[in-house]
């Protein structure tokens, strides 16, 4: 602060100038940033403290771009006026917003795999309706306080209740059965039940129901190609379809390319059905994308076809290095192509043998469940997870009786403890297929119920205008969170393992000897995921020469790149001129609470001190197509702006803190995934003291950078790269290579802050696209102008005015199909001219059209919201709100490649680590992958332990959980649950002082014994923050860490494959995902004596 | 017969999720006071584990509750002359440590350090001295079986089973027992007090402290076998949960039962027969007390009873409601409601349903079909939490009783699951319960569906008064400068120093004066302290 009024100062009252001398110079800037996080805050007033953001903002338009800007805020649900005002902000100057649920490793990337959809759920109340339920790595007392009671009564109505955690968490209180895996092993058990199911309910026998729903609604009984091996074994390969079978032949070549095939019984032919990823784009698939089988009759299985072949397939297992197993599968040779269906595949992957067929290794077709060599038999996985065969063979056989009488009511909440691994999608996905398998997708009652940090925005049409400043200007940049923070904390140079560490064994090895940086590179150039900073260049200045040229940007972007002149900036994350300079936090806690690798935050990104020991990867180990600098940059952000309403570990290290309003001081609607309501937020006093809202404060700031712009940035053209999006004609490509789509944007900085609060005209212009739906909602902005008034002059003159909460909450309502049934029926017609009309969904449309919830209504009490196209799922007064009911009764396809859900997945890099079909993969061993084990410093008794981070009672993160009265309830300060022998092991008594350390970092913590916990694991609960009653470490003499001090950020590199179908990226949608849970660490019983 | 009526309580233990949520509300009400810091009216315990404040039950160290001598009911503390004896130097009162020592935190550091060498922490300091502190006790130090098993030995129940708990990994078990005061029939706090500022209301039961009348001698505190009085150490007085009687006069719930996240808790009527209570509570066999005090209870339904109610007092609506009571339901129709700690001879007024789980697991890993009705009650006594764990909370060691209300439950979910999934239903499920579909079907009602206006059956309360009765200034007897109804918002978070001059307590008879109770008022005249003195007005 002084240094900054020092600059102005001299350099006559210019606050841009200002900042640019004080970041310009590096000592300076590292004297500032190294105080950060160390106290010494000063108070200054709201006009010096906005125009300072301003002038940081202005000067790293002008000086670096705005892709060198980051906007980072969670959960807009959870007040989406107070999210979008800033994202909005963001949007308006060109900066992205990162994503937030992928990087939480909230995001359960199965999702986008399987449905091809982000995550949706079942609200709570839909709970009541299973007739089975498992709470599977999900402690629902804890993290769904409010709605397990739903859990309790179910279960006087019959329900019955398994629950599989590791430790006897609070959920086991209410289980009739306790199943407790080794942590991260879940999916071996999951496997093992579905080994059960195929055997009994798709060989031994076949239940009409499951029959039925899997030829109609999964991608089972579609082709695969059996690619050539070696001469006597093959390997699954990609999805047989209508370009390689010249069937559909009415279609575009680009449609047939995403038309798979099945095997259609009655023609004895393969066959293309409708409502392929070829029929939704294309003008020729109108009235076809639909599930509707018409005269087909979908073969499950090649197995009995007289023309059968048997081939044989090898297949990883990963539960032992290296190895693989070997299946005999039946196929059928179609045009010199042998290929089998995924069902054929699936029984070859679970293990299931058919009597004829013979398995590989004798005749005998039928594996025993007590064969514990064979993957995926129950007694195999007794063996891995210690869960006994005999408890997997029953609850398997309940689960699947359970479907078959009540039509697919069996559920499985899963949860965080199964999801925040690194390989939780194959954990995942071997759930999901239990459902699918049973028929329990789709219906009410059944299901996945997966509640990890998503909360649903069920007014999404509204807010996403908002957030992304589409009314204005189109497209925004959506940057994926998790590489973002990957490059830009260095962490890729802690990294030394390549590819082939974690690739099967069946792999081509295509990717052989990279780096997952140069991964994340290969996927950026691609168009896979996007990159901000993108290019190694001010994206203003490439503007400005590309519209100076008149080039169309893809070619001239080619030809610069072609003449070596233009870099990409993930291809050198360490030079200045690549680093993020400005980055804005708010409702969120960033630092203390998500950063993953947060010791290499403060490192890297804040240039802070730290408690990091890792060494960096040796040359023999780095990246190839990503520049390495011999010194790491320490300190890359310019500014760290933080708005909040208490102080946090982010507000703690941020360069300036806005105090901002809680809920109780402002207008803002929320909605959840677990109620199907939308609730305003009504103030019930004005914000105390000098506090603002969110969207006070983003507007102030709006204003201020308009101002500060004159003469300095002006109108600017903008060269914006966005990548080959989900749900758009993007995810369909043409064959060949693909890339980002570039887009010339003009931006006037000066009409920021007009901008920002009035409705822009494009909404109405070309209209409002969800999930590929678009609607045009003329009349709400007209109604809009009358019910908000209209701008009178400047840029947005005549445009309905956003200047208040409560008018932002009202547009979001008024444009949104939930809230506003004409829209949803507009969203619903047209879905029934690209499904068909004879699939109901007109009538659903005339059903919902007369809803309407404006703001009021949600301010006398919750709304309950209604069906729309930007959701999955049907509800009304009469019926709990369940997803994928649309697609069970209306035909609508999935968002898929084969508009089914899938089983199975076919993109060369999901084939070289070989998971296109459910599969087991144990925690990551990270002493294999590297991660170097930290000696005890005084040569102690030490143990070392799975160290896991669930969530906790009374806490959303570190929010509430250190309010006086529940840390007085709970044990008043950070605290690391441990096993009795554990503890014993290194002489530890209840509430002792203990370090948990590792190569990344270090926690101070108290000991809590427990005979609850398993031998070998630890739990620390998420984000305890180092503010509240931390001592300094022994090993390191400096504050303990919080949670996330022991993790270290990897990225699972089939995560950023994109341009493919359900493959495809959208912001927080699908992304790769953090994750922490396979991390290890050393604890030891510290000095009782304890310095602050 | 003298029929007496009271507000009673029924808590389900098989639905509470350990939340808190009713702890916090309670403090947040009625004890987020100086002198209160430690004191939880209600708070939430799992089991296995010490209770708060530590080892509560263990009467042989406390000496709380009754004993039996000679036939006779007389406090276990003592008779009148040793109490007195003690007045002033009371061993059998918990000290500080027992509960906890309540802290608070340097909160200040994080926004005023100076710039400095490393993050900024706010420590823990001590509420009671304002010194800094570490933190080694709380008021809910076994929360979710914290503590290791050397701790939770310290459970006096656990130490009371004959049989030996293993307190593994592989075997664990827990619940939550969420408590507050019993608001007994027989209340020992009440008979143990010598300034009499303890008393039980005629017209509802609850059991209050008059804190005019208390001199804080603490002997309530030693009396209470729950431990449910305490000592505010700022006004020198007694304070309990009052079942907060101006919300139940104004026919709402207490708040413990309004926040309660897991729907567990229910309120209404219990009609009684005062007579019986002395003669029940000295009842000779501990384990004949539960009975003893369902046999005190009238069965509203009774045309007898009825007419007994009017005849004594009882406002028709309050029989009504009797009629309606979900807690006469719980407790004498289905009899899956238990008192806690019968033994004490309190004839404690809060039961609870016990919960009920895993038990088929237990049953199918010996190769049984756990949802087979028969071999579920046959295995009932191998639920994973031990039934004699269960008998010594609620029947005084008799694992008879608490076995039937489980039999109970698990025919409910039997029968019900039949209906759920549309097979044929079998009767000889209830049967085998002596219970019958609809009885089992109304019994699931309560349990799984009652909504608010079912779970919360309290009539309102008023007394018809005659103008000029005088009882015009009865006001509040909790609101005295720091007392229960009183509210200081800048007090809580404060760690104390000694006591500022001109704070002493203040003492009876002074408090209440200027006030007016308009709950009460008939709207004439005008009553003393309604409006503010003017000057010269006469005291």
């Amino acid at each position: 602060m002084e240094l900054y009024r020092d600059a102005k100062r001299r350099l006559g009252g210019d606050p841009v100038a200002a900042w640019a001398e004080l970041t310009g110079d590096p000592d300076q800037r590292r004297r500032y940033q190294s105080a950060r996080g160390k106290g010494g805050l000063v108070r200054i007033g709201w006009d010096e403290a906005l125009e300072m953001a301003a002038a940081a903002h202005v000067h790293t338009l002008k000086e670096h771009g705005p892709d060198r800007i980051a906007g980072f805020s969670p959960i807009p649900a959870m007040s989406m006026a107070s999210h979008a005002a800033g994202a909005r902000f963001h949007s308006l100057i060109g900066a992205p917003m990162l994503s937030f649920y992928d990087w939480y490793a909230d995001l359960p990337i199965a999702s986008p795999q399987v449905f091809g959809d982000q995550t949706d759920v079942p609200e709570s109340g839909d709970w009541w309706d299973a007739a089975y339920l498992m709470l599977w790595g999900s402690n629902v007392p804890v993290t769904r306080t409010p709605d397990a009671h739903w859990m309790a009564e179910a279960r006087y109505r019959g329900q019955k209740v398994v629950v599989v955690s590791p430790d006897y968490a609070d959920a086991t209180k209410f289980a009739d059965e306790w199943l407790h895996p080794h942590p991260g092993t879940d999916g071996a058990l999951a496997m093992a039940m579905g080994h059960v199911i195929l055997r009994e309910c798709f060989v031994d026998r076949q239940v009409p129901y499951f029959t039925d729903y899997v030829k109609r609604f999964t991608d089972l009984p579609f082709l695969v190609a059996l690619d050539e091996r070696d001469t006597d074994t093959r390997t699954p390969g990609a999805f047989v379809t209508a370009s390689d079978l010249d069937l559909a032949k009415e279609a575009k070549a680009e449609s047939r390319r995403w038309m798979p095939v099945l095997f259609d019984a009655a023609t004895d032919r393969p066959a293309v059905p409708n409502g392929t990823l070829g029929d939704r784009w294309g003008k020729a698939g109108e009235g076809r994308w639909n599930l509707d089988l018409g005269d087909l009759d979908p073969r499950l299985t090649c197995h009995g076809h007289p023309a059968a072949e048997t081939a044989v397939v090898v297949l990883p297992r990963f539960d032992e290095e290296g190895a693989t197993v070997r299946r005999r599968v039946p196929a059928l040779r179609v045009d010199g192509h042998l290929m089998t269906t995924v069902f054929d595949l699936m029984l070859a992957q679970y293990g299931v043998g058919r009597p004829g067929l013979g398995a590989e290794a004798g005749d005998d077709a039928t594996v025993s469940y007590d064969d514990a060599t064979t993957p995926c038999t129950p007694a195999w996985q007794e063996a891995v997870t210690s869960v006994p065969a005999q408890a997997v063979v029953r609850a398997a056989r309940e689960f699947a009786r359970t479907a078959e009488q009540t039509r697919g009511r069996c559920m499985i909440v899963m949860g965080a403890g199964t999801n925040h691994w690194f390989h939780s999608d194959t954990i995942y996905r071997s759930f999901l297929s239990l459902l699918l398998l049973t028929g329990c997708q789709g219906v009410n009652g059944g299901g996945w119920a997966h509640y990890v940090g998503q909360e649903k925005v069920r007014p999404y049409a509204g807010w996403q205008q908002m957030a992304t400043a589409s009314d204005w200007v189109r497209p925004s940049r959506q940057m994926a969170g998790t590489p973002y923070w990957y490059l830009n904390t260095d962490q890729w140079r802690y990294e030394k393992f390549t590819a082939d560490a974690l690739a099967a064994p069946t792999a081509p090895g295509a990717l052989a000897g990279l780096h997952t940086a140069d991964l994340v590179s290969r996927s950026v150039r691609q168009g896979w995921m996007p990159s901000y900073p993108t290019f190694g260049a001010n994206p203003l200045d490439l503007g400005r020469r590309l519209h100076e040229s008149g080039a169309d940007p893809t070619s001239w972007v080619g030809a610069e790149r072609d003449a070596g002149r233009l870099s990409y900036a993930c291809e050198d994350p360490d030079d200045p001129a690549n680093w993020p300079r400005v980055l804005t936090v708010w409702r969120a806690n960033l630092i203390g609470s998500s950063a993953k690798g947060n010791e290499f935050f403060l490192r890297h990104l804040l240039g802070a001190s730290d408690n990091a020991s890792a060494e960096e990867a040796p040359p023999d180990q780095r990246p190839r197509e990503v520049t390495w600098r011999d010194e790491a940059p320490r300190g890359k952000v310019d500014l760290l702006l933080a708005l909040d309403f208490r102080m946090t570990s982010t507000t703690l290290f941020a360069d300036l803190v806005l105090p901002a309003a809680t809920w109780y001081e402002k207008h803002d609607l929320s909605s959840t995934d677990m109620h199907p309501y939308v609730h305003a937020f009504s103030p019930a006093i004005s914000p105390p003291w000098q506090a603002r809202t969110d969207f006070e404060i983003f507007h102030g700031l709006a204003v201020e950078v308009g101002r500060l712009a004159k003469g300095r940035l002006d109108v600017a053209h903008d060269l914006v790269a966005t990548p080959l999006q989900h749900d758009t004609p993007g995810e369909a490509p043409p064959d060949g290579p693909t890339g980002p789509r570039f887009t010339l944007v003009e931006r006037d900085y000066t009409a920021i802050g007009d901008k920002i609060a009035a409705l822009g005209p494009l909404s109405g212009e070309e209209g409002v696209t969800v999930k590929g739906v678009t609607v045009r909602p003329l009349p709400e902005i007209s109604w809009l102008g009358a019910r908000c008034g209209t701008a009178t002059r400047g840029p947005a003159r005549g445009r309905p005015l956003l200047d208040t909460d409560v008018k932002m909450c009202e547009a979001i309502l008024a444009l949104s199909g939930t809230t506003n049934g004409r829209l949803a029926a507009e969203g619903f017609e047209r879905l029934a001219e690209r499904c068909g009309t004879d699939t109901g969904l007109g009538e659903l449309a005339a059903s919902v059209a007369e809803r309407r919830v404006t703001f009021s209504d949600t301010q006398a009490r919750p709304v309950q919201v209604g069906a729309s196209f930007e959701w999955s799922g049907k509800e009304g007064p009469e019926r709990r709100y369940s997803p994928f009911t649309i697609n069970t009764e209306h035909f609508k396809p999935w968002h898929t490649l084969t508009g089914r859900q899938h089983f199975y997945l076919d993109h060369p890099w999901i084939a070289e680590y070989g998971e296109q079909l459910p599969v087991y993969r144990p925690p990551l061993n990270l002493t294999g992958l590297g991660e170097q084990p930290t000696a005890d410093p005084d040569g102690g008794r030490s143990v070392t332990v799975r160290y896991l981070t669930p969530h906790s009672k009374w806490s959303i993160h570190s929010e509430y959980q250190e309010n006086l009265l529940m840390q007085t309830l709970a044990r008043g300060g950070p605290v690391i649950w441990i096993g009795v022998d554990d503890a014993a092991s290194i002489g530890v008594a209840d509430n002792d002082w203990i370090e948990a350390h590792n190569a990344n970092g270090v926690v101070v913590a108290r000991a809590v014994v427990s005979h609850r916990m398993p031998p070998g694991t630890v739990f620390m609960y998420h984000v305890q923050e180092r503010m509240v009653n931390v001592p300094k470490s022994e090993a390191t003499g400096r504050r303990g860490g919080v949670h996330n001090a022991l993790t270290k950020l990897l990225i699972k590199p089939t995560h950023l494959i994109g341009g493919h179908a359900q493959l495809s990226f959208a912001p927080n949608y699908y992304g790769p995902t953090g994750n922490q849970r396979d991390a290890v660490t050393v604890i030891r019983r510290r000095s009782q004596e304890v310095q602050y | 017969m003298r029929v007496m009526a009271q507000v009673a309580m029924v808590m389900n233990l098989d639905k509470c999720i350990g939340c808190h949520t009713c702890s916090v509300t309670c403090k947040q009400t009625w004890t987020n006071r100086a002198g209160t810091e430690y004191v939880w009216f209600n708070n939430v315990e799992t089991r296995p584990g010490q209770g708060y404040p530590r080892g509560y039950e263990d009467q042989e160290k406390w000496r709380g509750g009754w004993q039996l001598k000679r036939g006779r009911l007389v406090p276990r503390g003592g008779g009148r002359a040793r109490r007195l004896a003690r007045l002033f130097a009371n061993p059998e009162l918990p000290s500080l440590d027992d509960y906890y020592e309540p802290w608070t935190y340097d909160y200040e550091t994080l926004t005023t350090a100076p710039l400095g060498d490393d993050v900024p922490t706010a420590r823990p300091r001590s509420l009671i001295d304002g010194e800094p502190t570490a933190v080694t006790w709380g008021p809910n130090w076994d929360d979710d079986l914290g503590g290791g098993p050397e701790h939770l030995a310290g459970d006096p129940v656990l130490q009371k089973m004959n049989e030996q708990v293993r307190l593994e990994y592989e075997q664990s078990f827990m619940f939550y027992l969420p408590r507050i005061c019993e608001h007994c029939l027989n209340p020992s706090c009440v008979a143990v007090c010598p300034s009499g500022a303890l008393y039980k209301r005629i017209e509802d039961g609850i059991v209050l402290v008059d804190q005019d009348r208390c001199r804080g001698w603490r002997m309530c505190v030693s009396g209470c076998p729950y431990k449910k009085v305490y000592f505010n150490h700022r006004t020198g007085k007694a304070e309990k949960c009052t079942f907060c009687y101006p919300r139940i006069e104004a026919g709402e719930p207490t708040v413990c039962s309004e926040t309660c996240v897991g729907r567990l808790r229910y309120l209404g009527i219990i009609l009684y027969d005062a007579d019986k209570v002395g003669e029940a509570a000295a009842t000779e066999r501990e384990q004949d007390l539960y009975q003893a005090q369902l046999d005190c209870f009238l069965d509203p339904g009774d045309p007898a009873v009825a007419r007994a109610a009017e005849a004594s007092g009882i406002p028709h609506d309050w029989v009504t409601a009797a009629r309606r009571s979900p807690v006469h339901a719980l407790i004498s129709r289905h009899k899956v409601a238990l008192p806690l700690h019968p033994e004490y001879r309190t004839m404690p007024m809060v039961w609870y349903v016990p919960p009920l789980s895993p038990v088929v697991e237990s049953l199918t890993a010996t190769g049984h079909d756990g949802e087979d009705p028969a071999k579920l009650f046959a295995a009932i006594d191998s639920l994973r939490i031990p039934v004699g764990y269960l008998a010594e909370l609620f029947t005084a060691g008799d694992p008879a009783p608490v076995e039937a209300a489980l039999c109970r439950l698990a025919a409910m979910r039997s029968h019900m699951r039949r209906v759920n999934l549309g097979e044929e239903q079998d009767p000889a499920i209830a049967r085998a319960v002596g219970m019958d579909a609809d009885e089992i079907e109304a019994m699931y009602r309560l349990l799984a569906l009652a909504k608010y206006d079912e779970r919360y059956v309290v009539p309102t309360s008023y007394t018809a008064r005659t103008p000029g009765s005088g009882d015009l200034d009865a006001g509040c007897s909790l609101d005295g400068q720091g007392g229960p109804g009183m509210y200081d918002p800048d007090a809580f978070h404060i760690p104390l120093g000694p006591p500022k001059s001109g704070q002493e307590p203040e003492h009876a008879g002074t408090s209440l004066r200027d006030r007016v109770n308009l709950l009460n008022w008939n709207g004439r005249g005008r009553p003393e302290g309604l409006f503010p003195r003017t000057e010269g007005e006469a005291r």
